[in-house]
């Protein structure tokens, strides 16, 4: 059983829910860019949520099917039909050998998951299947997928019960809620002020590695260098030329720029969305609060599966 | 975030390595990753656990950790041949700091270096000690590919390149030995708290190195 890479997208990668646990050694955990969007969609044909699957970024590729397959696509809804007929997204739907899935371009945010039953098998690399472009490691060969590759997908003994979704999955991303970074206090009222008040494009030079902002500069008062120290996912951080950048699942594990905040963990999927051009906000919010969305967050998922016990 | 200090020294050095050492062979259900810093370690957490959770377990942790415990420090010894094609900006380092090449290196391999810690990308080991003669600015333009094992220069820091990345130090030699396995990265030549000096090797020697 696998898929066969027609033609690749711009960047499509092998993504599980990231490799923790090596970030002493400089490795960062990678992982879905949206991982809340990776979750609906292993639920959607019955994988355990850290199932791999597909990550197709701005524009999608052709990939055919060598065996009759459970599949599902999540996240930003993209062009995509099965033999030329339209095909949906967010519902679980058998595929039959010789099928070929056609991924367009995106018609809202930078990703979607293409999920199969039984997960994209890959070797692992130190326990997880997620691809580090940056680094080169892990996935496929540790690079995007190109033409002509073929795919292994796993065997699943015990299907867990697929779910159906009957509410509309859709995630504003232009309001990024943020709590204190490390070095919020290096950031006087005024550049506050201009960091919220403010819209911020995000630029091209984005990738899984950092999402590069341009907008007003924030100014520190003590600087733009620290001591190097660990940078966690979804930090904000502000180099000398005063234009922010989201360290992102493929971040270096420790860096010198002040952190002014930090994205809250119900929001990284928003930024696993945010493509070049968009244009947000950042919103402050309370540590209490930042708890309740995340575990909000996380009730949802378990309710999508309840509805079906 | 854990912090012992504001500086950087080997008083801070040793706090950090311990704590995270320890911290890593606990290994709390619940933690993430621990990134150790030159005076800090960042502890990040799985979302499904309570914000003061996480809290009470590094309090707990740092209330019973035993700040005089002495990490065992490794001696390594990384051999390097330096110039020409495996150190194409010795030459530029030589100009910049006015001294021969001979100078250079006799003061890059006397120093008993020391690992702050492996951050930044895979691998990629934080090395303090360096003599301050031989600092160097950054090369203007960045190379593309930097070769795997190149010893670099950049202002006051000497660096290895664990893998073959982009780059922009001043490559002064390469060494023959794969200081970092993906594959096995806890077992890497090169680790937090080790005592490290460079030694210069001849071309045979590299050969020889590189072919075992």
């Amino acid at each position: 059983m696998g898929i066969s890479i027609l033609r690749a997208g711009l960047q499509d990668t092998v993504q599980d829910l990231g490799r923790n646990g090596y970030a002493h050694l400089g490795i960062s955990s990678s992982g879905a860019a949206d991982a809340f969007s990776l979750r609906i969609g292993n639920l959607l044909v019955g994988n355990y949520g850290n199932a791999a699957g597909i990550e197709v970024t701005l524009v999608g590729g052709k990939y055919k099917f060598t065996a009759d397959t459970f599949i599902a696509l999540s996240g930003s809804e993209f062009q995509a039909d099965l033999n030329g007929v339209s095909f949906p997204f967010h519902r679980g739907k058998y595929v039959q050998k010789d099928e070929i899935l056609t991924i367009g371009p995106t018609q809202n945010g930078a990703r979607c998951y293409l999920a199969v039953r039984g997960g994209i098998d890959v070797p692992d690399l130190l326990s997880a299947k997620t691809t580090h472009v940056v680094s080169g490691l892990g996935g496929y060969k540790g690079r995007s997928l190109q033409k002509g590759d073929t795919l292994s997908i796993g065997n699943l003994e015990e299907v867990t019960q697929v779910i159906d979704i009957k509410v509309k999955l859709d995630i504003k991303r232009n309001i990024i809620r943020i709590n204190n970074g490390l070095q919020s206090k290096w950031f006087d009222g005024n550049s506050w002020s201009s960091f919220t008040d403010n819209t911020y494009f995000v630029s091209e030079s984005s990738s899984r590695m950092g999402i590069r902002l341009s907008g007003e500069s924030i100014n520190s008062t003590r600087g733009h260098e620290i001591i190097t120290e660990g940078i966690p996912l979804g930090a904000i951080q502000i180099p000398g030329g005063g234009q922010p950048i989201i360290s992102f699942v493929e971040h270096q594990t420790t860096g010198g720029y002040p952190k002014i905040a930090n994205v809250i963990n119900s929001d990284l999927c928003k930024v696993g969305q945010l493509k070049p051009g968009d244009q947000i906000q950042f919103q402050s919010v309370s540590l209490e609060e930042a708890e309740t969305l995340k575990f909000e967050q996380e009730a949802f998922i378990k309710s999508l599966k309840n509805n079906h016990a | 975030m854990v912090k012992f200090g504001d500086d950087i020294s080997e008083n801070l050095h040793q706090q950090v390595f311990s704590f995270s050492h320890q911290l890593l062979k606990q290994s709390f259900n619940g933690i993430n990753n621990v990134h150790p810093g030159y005076n800090s370690v960042l502890v990040t957490f799985d979302k499904n656990i309570y914000r003061d959770a996480a809290l009470a377990k590094i309090q707990q942790f740092w209330d019973e950790f035993p700040e005089q415990k002495q990490e065992k420090y490794n001696t390594v010894e990384i051999p390097v041949l330096y110039g020409a094609k495996y150190g194409p900006d010795l030459d530029r380092v030589c100009e910049y700091t006015g001294l021969s090449s001979g100078a250079v290196i006799k003061r890059h391999t006397a120093v008993n270096y020391l690992v702050y810690f492996i951050g930044f990308s895979p691998g990629f080991p934080y090395i303090g000690g360096m003599d301050e003669t031989l600092a160097t600015p950054r090369l203007d333009t960045p190379r593309k590919q930097v070769p795997l094992g190149s010893v670099g220069v950049a202002n006051n820091q000497t660096g290895i390149y664990p893998i073959e990345s982009p780059g922009g130090w001043n490559l002064i030699g390469r060494t023959p030995l794969p200081i970092f396995d993906i594959n096995d990265p806890e077992n890497s030549l090169v680790n937090i708290g080790d005592k490290l000096h460079f030694r210069s090797i001849s071309k045979d020697e590299f050969d020889r190195m590189k072919g075992k």
